[in-house]
């Protein structure tokens, strides 16, 4: 689709960056253009089911696939077994006796979660499949299971990998300042035994798919799939199947959300590759929503316990201690990351000196989690804002301003926590007013204080962080082993025979717009409009440039991804006019590029346009002095590389993230005593992400951040059972994703504090720190300050409120000892 | 599986083209439109008539293809995505509006979510009267996970020419 855009800046200056540049990449969508996994195929392909254990904790003694092989039309099927001689376990993160961890892309011996695939079959449509499936006989022993995340850590729990010996997979201590002295020396104390994060999803409305081709000829595996970092997959899939990394092939293209759902399908690609080999024939996998729900990825799940805040009598925070117990499910696929990107976030919004986390990653007969939206950050969070919350009621602040009092100020910037991360800019002050502006909270404290009977309404303020740009040496805080550090990301700029400028991405976007901000960067930096500058739909890994950690996850596009852009553009821009300059006979430092033409500034006679270049460089090149064509190409790849120092991997210590974009809510809520309905009256956000790219992308993702906060406050959570460890709600009938009637009108703001650290000044903002979940568990709080109820859990449906509103509060949840 | 007991011929006019096809018993008709006819814009994102993702209009009413057979469709007539537009012509101004307001992210929702709003602006061309509330109603049935569906209230809007209006 082309927008005519003409010249940049309209009506505000000379950028095609911060302006709202309608998408590129809307056109496809909108006629139904769109090329998602599913809709691809390719001649003789089959089609791949899996087919899952129903128990969540069983020993396999035997699968029989003799009546599915015969079925006429089945092409192949797969079985653990076979699985174990094809393949070696994947590596792991973890160190230690959780580094043993056998893993493979099915169940071998026995299945650790309900939903967990043990076998597959690739058959001629998708129905026989599915038939043939259905008839491979497995005969199970069912095993005590565990699905309670704190208490699988205990001795006497049945044990998941028994290489393993505990369902311990991760211990550490994270320790800043001297909480012991903050504790002793506070005016009050406040105890909260336990607060219990749930587990939920993002659940992009695509699910999981690939197409995978196992080309016997070239022995190469063909991957088009929807998988969001497909590099990070190579590193795990090429030592498992044994083969070169370089002989998987990426290809994504238009990826239906993803919210970092999809970062660990590397088993299932992994199992339908060995589909592919077996029947010699391209596979499908399209995954149904059910199996989605059951196995492929589920948010962190986190239980607090022990937690215990200083506070002095004038409303100063020192700190805090707790314990943290993250659930990871029963595979580590992404984790143990998870122990260590939540302290990006170790004091949230607060300047709070004295910190102590005793942090247990377990193991439970659960699917593995895997990142989502906010990762491993968002719970911890909703924990500090809680803490921050529940001192004001407890102690009679006013929350607002507790808060101000305990924010990191705006003069405090480039600021230093605890634990060595330096926070890059912001004005927390500001949009915390600017938020409660937007709700026009007196307006809502004179309705709270004359609310209906039998109606409470209270308002709630989530203050959150969006740390961007990892620096993956956190690893090492982790497993001292690992052999990463930094961070990175590559783009390529490239010239065709007339003139056309083409940009591609290391990035794998999924609704992210990246085709726009990249064009609107390069656009900026070679003189043309983003209609003139073509992005590269999706991700090839033969075609565009990567970096290990190359992907779209972790809130860092606007800094990696275009600082590499605006990399590549420069360099094509330097040789453009190098070659500008022979042909024109001028010095480089008199020209510039405007338009489509590289000119002599000030004598728009002597100019030459691109096409000009590239036929000079492309196909006239005896016609260029060697000096020149030796050092042009027009094919300019860049890699972007963040200012990452190694960590103190003894201190737990270090800038393990680049750019911390903030983001104030508030929230009113209305509770309904007869049903312990919670109903939305208004909501706000601010954002700050530092110099803003696009805006009205931006505010895009603030309220698609923001829905999926909601979901999860008010609708959304998988339950297990603990006697069967069956998931009670596998499809979007039981789990209920936010609809359009359950996310009330967003209102919203922004301030724009440039990143100190970011060359553009941008910052990564995607993932939005789950504010909503804080500030509706806060608005919650504060409906029910008078009951003695305290709100504990980041899931509220109404039974827990109804819940809350006639128990007998005698033992409170929270204690405060004062001195 | 395609043995002469368990299919039958079908007659269905899709987007004002006629077409006659044997199909499976048990063909959805969201199968039948993407594997048969080779209509992909019309999506799957639940396979429990949750999500809307495959929305069309049949016979005039907006209904989610994967909750109906595509023998079911027998002698009806369907309307995809793929008719809003021309290929390769102007959009219409339903999608004109998701375009300039932003009301689409990764797209996926997005052509269940058009097909539902037109047949919504069909029944409603004057959406002045109709409060945020009772429109956001109107599609709850269509799952977005991108744009918290604030853009998609406005766009709808704009494309009925309506003043906001708000609850």
């Amino acid at each position: 689709m082309t927008d005519t855009l003409t010249e940049p800046g309209i009506g505000t200056g000379t950028s095609w960056q911060g302006q709202s540049v309608p998408r590129k990449e809307d056109g496809r969508y909108l006629r139904g253009e769109g090329a998602f996994v599913d809709d691809l195929w390719m001649h003789r392909m089959g089609y791949v089911y899996f087919l899952r254990s129903p128990y969540a904790h069983a020993r396999i003694l035997s699968i029989d696939v003799s009546k599915a092989a015969a079925m006429d039309g089945v092409y192949a099927t797969l079985t653990g077994e076979e699985v174990a001689e094809l393949t070696d376990p994947y590596f792991q993160m973890a160190p230690g006796a959780a580094n043993g961890m056998v893993d493979y892309c099915l169940a071998v011996g026995k299945a650790r979660f309900m939903g967990e695939p043990v076998a597959a079959v690739l058959a001629e449509t998708r129905e026989l499949a599915r038939d043939a499936a259905e008839a491979i006989e497995v005969v199970y022993e069912p095993l005590p299971l565990i699905v309670d995340g704190v208490a699988t850590a205990e001795p006497d729990a049945p044990v998941l990998h028994e290489e393993i010996g505990t369902n311990v997979a991760w211990t550490g201590l994270y320790d800043y300042g001297d909480i012991d002295w903050a504790l002793a020396q506070a005016d009050h104390v406040v105890r909260i035994p336990h607060m219990y994060f749930h587990r939920f999803s993002s659940t992009p409305l695509e699910c999981n798919a690939a197409l995978v081709n196992w080309d016997p000829g070239t022995d190469t595996i063909d991957v088009k799939s929807n998988i969001q970092m497909p590099m990070f997959a190579s590193m795990y899939m090429g030592p498992a199947l044994r083969i070169r990394s370089d002989r998987i092939r990426w290809e994504t293209q238009d990826i239906g959300g993803g919210f970092g759902i999809k970062i660990t399908t590397y088993t299932y690609i992994t199992a339908i590759a060995l589909l592919s080999r077996k029947a010699g024939r391209p596979a499908k996998w399209a995954e149904t929503r059910s199996e989605h729900l059951m196995g492929s990825g589920h948010g962190n799940e986190r239980t607090f316990l022990d937690i215990e805040v200083p506070v002095m009598a004038d409303g100063t925070i020192l700190g805090f201690s707790a314990r943290a117990f993250d659930d990871a499910g029963a595979y580590l696929r992404y984790e143990p990351l998870g122990a260590v990107i939540w302290s990006h976030v170790l004091v949230g919004c607060y300047r709070f000196k004295h910190v102590r986390v005793k942090y247990t990653e377990t193991l439970t007969n659960k699917v593995p989690v895997c990142p989502n939206r906010g990762y491993s950050r968002l719970q911890h969070l909703w924990m500090v804002e809680r803490i921050v919350d529940l001192v004001a009621h407890e102690l009679g602040f006013d929350p607002v301003e507790l808060r101000k009092r305990n924010y990191v100020q705006p003069e405090d910037y480039p600021y230093e926590v605890p634990n060595g991360c330096v926070y890059d800019s912001g004005n927390l002050p500001l949009s915390l007013d600017k938020t409660l502006a937007l709700i026009d909270e007196p307006k809502w404290r004179e309705r709270q204080r004359n609310a209906p009977p039998g109606k409470r309404i209270g308002i709630g303020i989530g203050s959150t962080l969006d740390s961007g740009t990892n620096n993956f040496g956190q690893s090492q805080i982790i497993n001292p082993q690992l052999p990463f550090t930094g961070n990175g990301e590559a783009a390529i700029a490239k010239l065709g025979f007339y003139g056309e400028i083409q940009i591609s991405l290391g990035t794998v976007p999924q609704g992210q717009s990246h085709e726009t901000t990249a064009a609107q960067v390069a656009a900026d930096v070679l003189g043309v409009s983003p209609d003139d500058v073509d992005v590269t739909a999706g991700f090839k890994s033969l075609q565009n440039a990567y970096v290990g950690f190359s992907g779209t996850y972790a809130s860092q596009f606007a800094v990696t991804g275009l600082n590499a852009v605006a990399g590549a553009a420069e360099m094509l821009k330097a040789e453009i006019l190098k070659i500008g300059a022979f042909a024109l006979g001028a010095a480089q430092s008199d020209l510039e590029l405007s338009g489509g033409m590289v000119q002599v500034v000030g004598d728009p006679e002597r100019a030459i346009p691109l096409a000009g270049i590239a036929n000079l460089a492309l196909a006239n090149v005896a016609a260029l002095p060697d000096e020149i064509a030796d050092t042009t190409s027009l094919t300019c790849r860049y890699v972007y590389r963040p200012p990452f120092e190694v960590v103190d991997t003894e201190r737990k210590w270090g800038n393990i993230s680049l750019t911390w974009a903030n983001q104030i809510h508030a929230c009113v809520v209305e509770i309904d005593e007869a049903t312990g309905q919670v109903t939305i009256l208004d909501y706000a956000a601010v954002d700050d992400c530092g110099i803003r790219i696009n805006p009205k992308i931006i505010e895009g993702q603030v309220h698609g951040a923001a829905a999926h906060g909601i979901g999860g406050a008010l609708h959304e959570s998988f339950t297990y059972d603990e006697e069967t460890g069956q998931l009670l709600n596998a499809t979007f009938f039981d789990y209920h994703a936010a609809t359009s009637a359950d996310i009330p009108h967003l209102r919203t703001d922004y301030v724009e504090s440039p990143s100190l650290t970011s060359p553009n000044g941008a910052k990564g903002m995607g993932e939005g720190g789950g504010a909503p979940l804080h500030a509706i568990s806060n608005a919650i709080q504060d409906a029910l300050a008078d009951t003695g109820a305290v709100v504990t859990h980041a899931f509220n449906p109404p039974e827990r409120i109804y819940e809350m509103l006639n128990a007998d509060h005698a033992v409170r949840g929270v204690e405060v000892v004062s001195r | 599986m395609n043995d002469d007991a368990t299919v039958h011929v079908v007659h269905v006019t899709v987007n004002g083209e006629e077409h006659e096809r044997t199909v499976p018993a048990r063909q959805l008709l969201v199968h039948f439109l993407r594997d048969t006819l080779g209509l992909r814009g019309t999506h799957i994102g639940c396979d429990t008539g949750n999500c809307g993702a495959c929305t069309v209009i049949v016979d005039g009413q907006a209904i989610k293809s994967c909750m109906v057979l595509a023998v079911q469709a027998d002698g009806l007539e369907v309307e995809t995505v793929e008719s809003l537009a021309p290929r390769g012509g102007s959009l219409n101004p339903l999608q004109q509006a998701f375009h300039e307001h932003h009301a689409l992210q990764c797209g996926y929702c997005t052509p269940g979510m058009l097909m539902s709003a037109t047949a919504m602006l069909r029944d409603n061309p004057d959406l002045s009267s109709m409060p945020d509330e009772e429109l956001r109603r109107s599609f709850k049935g269509n799952i977005c996970r991108c744009t918290g569906y604030e853009n998609i209230v406005v766009a709808v809007r704009a494309a009925a020419g309506a003043q906001e209006v708000t609850s």
